[in-house]
Parts: structure tokens; C-alpha cells; sequence
């Protein structure tokens, strides 16, 4: 939008909402919405405790685990759905039913098989971001146009190369948005877990505040968590940005 | 063949006695930094074809829009029928380059849009898109839709569409260029069928030189960027001939190659 | 555009006998075939696993399946679903409506464009799910806060779909409109939203499917009624074969319905997607 003749950039209107939410908060209308100076402070004094700072190492731990195999997995699968008919076939319709499927309905499920622990968080960051990154990486390696692989065939690659040098490399914008968006997804998982598990990291602090009705701290919590969320899927919408040169002209 | 060339232009851009239907006054077009159209000074002589050729990016299709009124020009005139041009109006329809038909709607909606854009009631739109369905050759194909036909009837669409809205004057941007070649033939042989059917005025921009001089009674050829008036052809061909007879035409041969010597500098 | 038809299949042509013909058959059908030899070759590693087993709280899939059938015919499914999707019915079509009203205003206007998509970016990006705990002390454990649950997840992704939609909407066909002389009100109705109803569509089952997320969670988290009930219940007691038989019905309830809506879509809405 521009404003007398400047730019203004697109998400500095999260300040006027921001003076909003100070205001309402100033005003006492809402008890459950202090004013966000109060929530600010709240955050810095919560940063530094340890209570935080464990918490906030195990939702990471958790969280980077599920994501790194949701990733590993993820691709696999979905270069092989993408090259092979008979994959695709096979396991087309779980992917598609699992990628919107309530997928919060199976934490208990994990709850009982994997135990009321980490690993269960784990397991739900990994369901909740596998799907749409197979999803991605499928179409990604369908679209790489035969043209560029049967050049690298005339050309001699052995098959290595071609998936190193030509259809990974070809895949690779629609393979990271589908990081992006699965991303996005196990960390969604990851506070689902941890809240129905609800004796681990975030999940724990999050039931203490709200049951404690410290609305300070809670909303200080969902500040860091939310701000969190946005970076890491900026970070890697950044990484997409790279790529999207040659994606253009493909 | 007559040949107005550059310096001449200006005096015969202003064709003396015909009727002139649309007139464009000094326009100039300049998007933020780059100049597109610099002060085009042309008259399109009512009922006959005139087509706006030159190298891409020569600003035809700006011209072209600013007579439509669809983007407004920097500075100048447009005058139709002696009204200047503020915006679309009902005396002038536009052919889409890329077609613009709404996927959603069969051809029958799509040709009776302009009218039902007017208000018009169902049964009388749809009689008069009937008819002009059957003048562009896509009877049968009323309840198709865009997606089931090919490109060059999606055109034929579209053609219709500016036909049925009884418009003075027809403005049509690069056709044929998504249409391929044979069908395009067919397309440019039939589309000077319903010229000599209609007595409208059209503007007809393309970057083909065959197809500018196998339609138009009148060719004004644009500089590169900026876009400025370099010549006016009016290749004298004669039309009554057949078609086959008129693309073995020496007049027309000799025009088509004169053309060519002259936009060849601008070919990178 | 117009691809030649052998791009998409084999083509081959087959002699008419009645073996080939059967074969013919076969292969027409090859895609539905396919569906029934995945779902059935997870069904039976499902079943085999069960056998091992590889846990005491993992059922075979044929006692899931007789707790299944036993569940639908005894009328608990009935009495849990009557619970489960009033509020996921109510909170999507509150949000549906909000959510498209929103999304063409932020689409047609540069400041309400400025002034909310930031928040629904956020909102979409972030796991709202943290909330949740927070509306239960606010708004109780009843109808109310399940409601909510379901439009806080699926209000987002309607929004940003709807804006997105209609602010990409085709510029030729907005330039054709508007050639014909059509007013703002004829450019919206006739051209903006038709032209943006896919992707709102797709916004739609997006809302849904987190609405689905939404409802099970609230009933998780908030107050054991309906079908979060049936599992929470089942697992209390140990019924392990009946818990799974309540969350395969939710995914499947779940999974049936987007279908639906996508047949609805394809149906009503996309004749150039019909007979393609």
C-alpha cells in the first residue's frame, strides 16, 4: 500500500494491530488480554528462566527430528511415486488421504504405542509433515520435462547423476516449498502433541499458564512460538527465492 | 500499392474526403520511465481494415488498447466517431489476443456476454449470438464449451462475441497468433468475408507481414520503441480475386518483401 | 493446449476377441483396481501386524473391523457424530461466509489488503492449536468453544485462499469486462468470482480438513464428548480395538467428505474439468 506517496511495507500493519492489542489490553475490557508492554516483559523475564529453556530445547529436539525424517522420508518417497508408476499407484491414495486427514484424532493412538514421552512427538511432527513433502517432491519430479532428462541419457549420465545432477536439482522448487509447507505443518504437530500429551516441553508450560489463568506468560509463550514459526517458514521461503531463478525459465 | 513514407506520413496519415471513424491526436504513452508511443498523430478511414504492424515491443498493442480505452494514454486524444474516448464504450469491441473466454461458460454465454453485460434479456441475446455464432462458422457448437474447442474457434468465439455487440468499430489484438498456421489461413480468409459482410471499421494489430498484407486495405507500419509512425502502406491488391490467386499476387509479393526492407533494420 | 490424445495413455489397439476384451476391460478400470489392491494390501499388513503383535495396544485390522461394525450398528457412531460435526458445521459455515466476504474485499482493496493479510499470514503460519486451552476457561466446555476451535483453525487458509483467488483473478478476462463496459458489481459477480471459485474451493477443503483437526482436538483437550469422547473412553479402558475402530471412522468421515465436496466442485461448478 502506498501512503502519501511512500511504500508502506505490507506487514508493518502488525503494528497498528499491535497498538490495538495495547490498547484493548491498557483498557481492561478483556481480562484474558493484558497489555502487550506487559507481555513483552513477560517474555524477557521468561526467556531467562530454566523452566523455558528446557522446554524450549525439548519442543527443538522433538521438532527437528520428526522434521528430519519427515524430510528424508518425504523425498524417497516421493521421487520414487514420481519415477514409478507402480509406486505412485500403490501408494497415491494413503498420501492423499493422510495429507488432510485429522491427523489429531491419531495422537492417542501414538499416546498408547509409543508411550506418554518424546517419541510420541516425534512420531506426530513426522505424520504431520511427511505427507505434504511426498505431495511436493512427486509433482516436483513429474514436472521435470523429459526433454532434460533424455539430454542427459544422449549425454552418457549414469543413472546417479541423473537423479543428483538433473532431477533432484530440476524438482528442487517444488521440493522445498513442500519443506516449507511441511514445515509449517510439524510445527503445528509438535504443539498438538505436546499439548495432548501434556506433560512434555511447551504443551506443559502452556496448560500450567492457562489453568493458572497467567495470561502474561501465556500469551509471552504463544509470542515466541508464533514469532518462531513465521522465521523458520521465512527462512526457508528465503532458500526458495534462490532457486526460483532457473524455476522460471524451466 | 501506394507508399507514404516517414515524412510524408503525417500529411497523408489524415486521409482526405473518406470518413473518418476513429482519430488519434499527439497520443504519447509512457510507463514510469520508458517511453512506449511518442505523439502518434493517425486516422482509421471508417469501413475499412487497417492494421498496425511493427517489430515487438513497438507499443501496436498499447496504441491498440489506448483506442479501447482499456489504459489511458500519457497525453493526446482518441476520438471516435468525433467523441473523445474516456474509457470502453459500446461503439468500439475488442478480439483478445489470448481469446478471454471464460471457461466457466458455454460458447452460447460467451458470445451473448457483451449483451448480458448491457442487460439485455435472455431470449433476445441469445437470438442474436445465435446468429453470429452461425456467421463465424461455429454452428452446432452453441453448448460447448471454451476447453472442447480448438484454438482457432475459440477466436471464431470471440469474434462473434465483438460482432454481437453491433459495435462500429472492431479492434482486434494479435488475433491469429495463438491459432496455428493452417487454421489461420482459413481464419484470415474468412474474416475478410465478414469485412465485406459487415461495413465496420477494424483495427487489426499483428507482427506478420504476410497476414497485414493479405487483409488490410491499409498498413501503418510502427518504429521501435518508441513507437512512431515509420510508413503507411495501402497495398492495392485485388480482393475480388481468390484467395490462392491473391498469395501468388505479384502485387502482393512485391508489397510483403517491401515491408520486409523496411522492418528488417529493427530485427535484432 | 489441445495435447493428441496418445500423449496421455497407450493407445494400443486391440483385436476384438473376448479375451481381449476382458482385458481391455481390466485396464480401464486399472486405476480403480489399483485403489482396491493399496487399500487391501494395507489392510492385510495391518492384519498381519496385528498377529505379531507388534504392541499389546495394536488390534488386527479384521477385530477393528468387527468393533467398527458393531459401533455403527449399536448407534454410538450416530450419537458421537450428532455431537462431533454440529460445531465443525457451524464453525465452517461461519467461516466459510466470513472467510470469502474477507478474502474478495481483501482481493479488491490495496488497504484492507494491508491491514489484515499479515494477521491471517500469521495466523496461518503459526499453530493456533496452542490456543485452545485458552478458549475452554473462557468459553466453557460447551458448543461455544468447539465452535471456536474450528473457526480459529479453519478461518486462516479460507481468508488467505479467497484473497489470494480473487486478487490473481485472469487480468484478460477483468480487461474483457471491462471492454464490454461492465460495472464494478458485473466485474465481481460475473467474471472475479467464477474465475476465483477453484481456488476458494480448494481454500474451502483446506478449512475443512483444519476444521476436522480443529473439532477432534477440542474434544481431546476440552470436554470428552462425541467422537474424541469415543476414543479417549475406549482408551481408558483398554478397548483398543474399539478406539481404533473410532479413529479410522473419523479419518474416513473426514476424507469421504472432501471427496464430496470436490465431486460438488467438479460437478457444478468446473465444466471445463468434467469431460476433459
Amino acid at each position: 500500500m502506498t501512503l502519501f506517496g511512500y511504500r508502506v511495507p505490507m506487514m508493518a500493519s502488525l503494528l497498528v494491530w499491535c497498538v490495538i492489542w495495547e490498547l484493548v489490553g491498557q483498557s481492561g475490557a478483556m481480562f484474558l488480554i493484558p497489555p502487550l508492554s506487559d507481555v513483552l516483559v513477560a517474555a524477557v523475564a521468561l526467556v531467562q528462566t530454566g523452566t523455558w529453556q528446557a522446554a524450549a530445547v525439548t519442543t527443538l529436539n522433538s521438532f527437528l527430528i520428526g522434521m528430519f525424517f519427515a524430510i528424508l522420508v518425504g523425498i524417497i518417497l516421493g521421487v520414487l511415486m514420481g519415477r514409478f508408476q507402480a509406486v505412485d499407484n500403490l501408494l497415491g491414495i494413503w498420501v492423499n488421504i493422510f495429507v488432510s486427514a485429522p491427523l489429531s484424532a491419531l495422537v492417542p493412538v501414538l499416546m498408547i504405542l509409543f508411550g506418554m514421552g518424546e517419541t510420541t512427538v516425534v512420531v506426530t511432527v513426522f505424520l504431520f509433515a511427511v505427507w505434504i513433502i511426498v505431495l511436493d517432491t512427486r509433482a516436483g519430479i513429474q514436472g521435470v520435462p523429459n526433454s532434460l532428462i533424455e539430454m542427459g541419457r544422449s549425454y552418457g549420465a549414469s543413472p546417479l547423476a541423473l537423479y543428483g545432477k538433473i532431477i533432484l536439482l530440476a524438482a528442487l522448487p517444488e521440493i522445498l516449498a513442500g519443506i516449507r509447507l511441511g514445515v509449517v505443518r510439524g510445527v503445528k504437530g509438535v504443539v498438538i502433541g505436546q499439548l495432548l500429551v501434556s506433560i512434555l516441553g511447551y504443551g506443559e508450560l502452556f496448560e500450567l499458564y492457562s489453568r493458572n489463568f497467567d495470561m502474561e506468560n501465556f500469551w509471552a509463550l504463544t509470542i515466541i512460538l508464533f514469532a518462531a514459526a513465521m522465521g523458520l517458514s521465512a527462512l526457508i521461503e528465503n532458500i526458495e527465492k534462490r532457486v526460483d531463478y532457473y524455476a522460471g525459465v524451466r | 500499392m501506394r507508399n507514404i513514407t516517414a515524412h510524408a506520413a503525417s500529411a497523408a496519415a489524415h486521409p482526405a474526403g473518406a470518413d473518418v471513424a476513429v482519430e488519434v491526436r499527439g497520443v504519447c504513452k509512457m510507463y514510469s520511465e520508458v517511453e512506449a508511443l511518442r505523439s502518434i498523430d493517425l486516422d482509421f478511414p471508417a469501413g475499412k481494415l487497417t492494421t498496425l504492424l511493427g517489430p515487438s515491443g513497438c507499443g501496436k498493442t498499447t496504441l491498440l488498447k489506448i483506442i479501447a480505452g482499456l489504459i489511458p494514454a500519457t497525453s493526446g486524444e482518441i476520438r471516435v466517431n468525433g467523441k473523445t474516448v474516456t474509457g470502453p464504450g459500446p461503439e468500439r469491441a475488442f478480439v483478445f489476443q489470448d481469446f478471454a473466454l471464460m471457461p466457466w461458460a458455454t460458447v452460447m454465454r460467451n458470445v451473448a456476454f457483451g449483451l448480458e453485460l448491457k442487460g439485455m434479456g435472455k431470449d433476445e441475446r441469445q437470438s442474436i449470438a445465435a446468429r453470429y455464432i452461425n456467421e463465424v462458422g461455429l454452428a452446432g457448437f452453441e453448448n460447448k464449451y471454451p476447453h472442447e474447442l480448438s484454438g482457432g474457434m475459440r477466436q471464431r468465439v470471440g469474434l462473434a462475441r465483438a460482432f454481437a455487440v453491433n459495435a462500429d468499430v472492431l479492434l482486434l489484438d494479435e488475433p491469429f497468433s495463438a491459432v496455428d498456421e493452417q487454421n489461420r489461413r482459413k481464419f484470415q480468409e474468412d474474416l475478410l468475408r465478414l469485412v465485406a459482410l459487415e461495413k465496420k471499421t477494424f483495427i487489426f494489430v499483428t507482427h506478420s507481414i504476410e497476414e497485414a498484407v493479405y487483409c488490410s486495405d491499409r498498413i501503418v507500419i510502427l518504429s521501435r520503441r518508441p513507437g512512431r509512425i515509420a510508413q503507411i502502406i495501402e497495398p492495392e491488391i485485388d480482393r475480388s480475386a481468390s484467395p490462392d490467386a491473391i498469395r501468388r499476387d505479384q502485387g502482393y509479393l512485391d508489397t510483403v518483401e517491401e515491408i520486409w526492407q523496411g522492418l528488417k533494420r529493427y530485427v535484432d | 493446449m489441445a495435447v493428441p490424445a496418445h500423449v496421455n495413455g497407450p493407445s494400443r489397439t486391440v483385436p476384438g476377441t473376448e479375451a481381449s476384451s476382458f482385458w481391455r476391460k481390466l485396464s480401464e478400470h486399472r486405476s480403480a483396481l489399483w485403489r482396491i489392491a493399496s487399500i487391501g494390501l494395507f489392510f492385510l499388513i495391518w492384519e498381519i501386524a496385528g498377529r505379531i503383535p507388534i504392541s499389546f495396544a495394536f488390534p488386527t485390522f479384521l477385530e477393528t473391523l468387527r468393533a467398527f461394525v458393531t459401533m455403527t450398528l449399536d448407534g454410538s457412531f450416530v450419537a458421537a457424530y450428532a455431537e462431533t460435526l454440529q460445531p465443525l458445521v457451524i464453525g465452517i459455515a461461519i467461516s466459510t461466509v466470513i472467510g470469502i466476504a474477507l478474502g474478495i474485499v481483501m482481493g479488491l482493496s490495496r488497504f484492507a489488503e494491508w491491514l489484515a493479510a499479515p494477521v491471517f499470514i500469521v495466523l496461518q503460519a503459526a499453530p493456533m492449536a496452542a490456543l485452545i486451552p485458552l478458549i475452554t476457561f473462557v468459553y466453557g466446555i460447551g458448543l461455544l468453544a468447539k465452535t471456536l476451535a474450528v473457526i480459529m483453525l479453519a478461518l486462516p487458509v479460507i481468508v488467505l485462499n479467497g484473497y489470494k483467488a480473487v486478487r490473481n483473478a485472469n487480468p484478460s478476462l477483468v480487461a474483457m469486462c471491462y471492454s464490454f463496459q461492465g460495472n464494478l458489481w458485473q466485474r465481481i459477480t460475473k467474471i472475479i468470482i467464477p474465475d476465483a471459485s477453484p481456488v476458494i474451493f480448494a481454500g474451502l477443503r483446506l478449512g475443512l480438513a483444519a476444521g476436522f483437526i480443529g473439532v477432534i482436538l477440542a474434544e481431546l483437550l476440552i470436554t470428552p464428548t462425541g467422537i474424541g469422547d469415543l476414543i479417549t473412553y475406549h482408551r481408558s479402558v483398554a478397548n483398543y480395538a474399539e478406539m481404533y475402530a473410532a479413529v479410522v471412522s473419523i479419518i474416513l468421515v473426514s476424507t469421504l467428505t472432501l471427496a464430496a465436496l470436490e465431486a460438488f466442485e467438479l460437478r457444478v461448478l468446473r465444466p471445463e474439468k468434467r469431460r476433459s
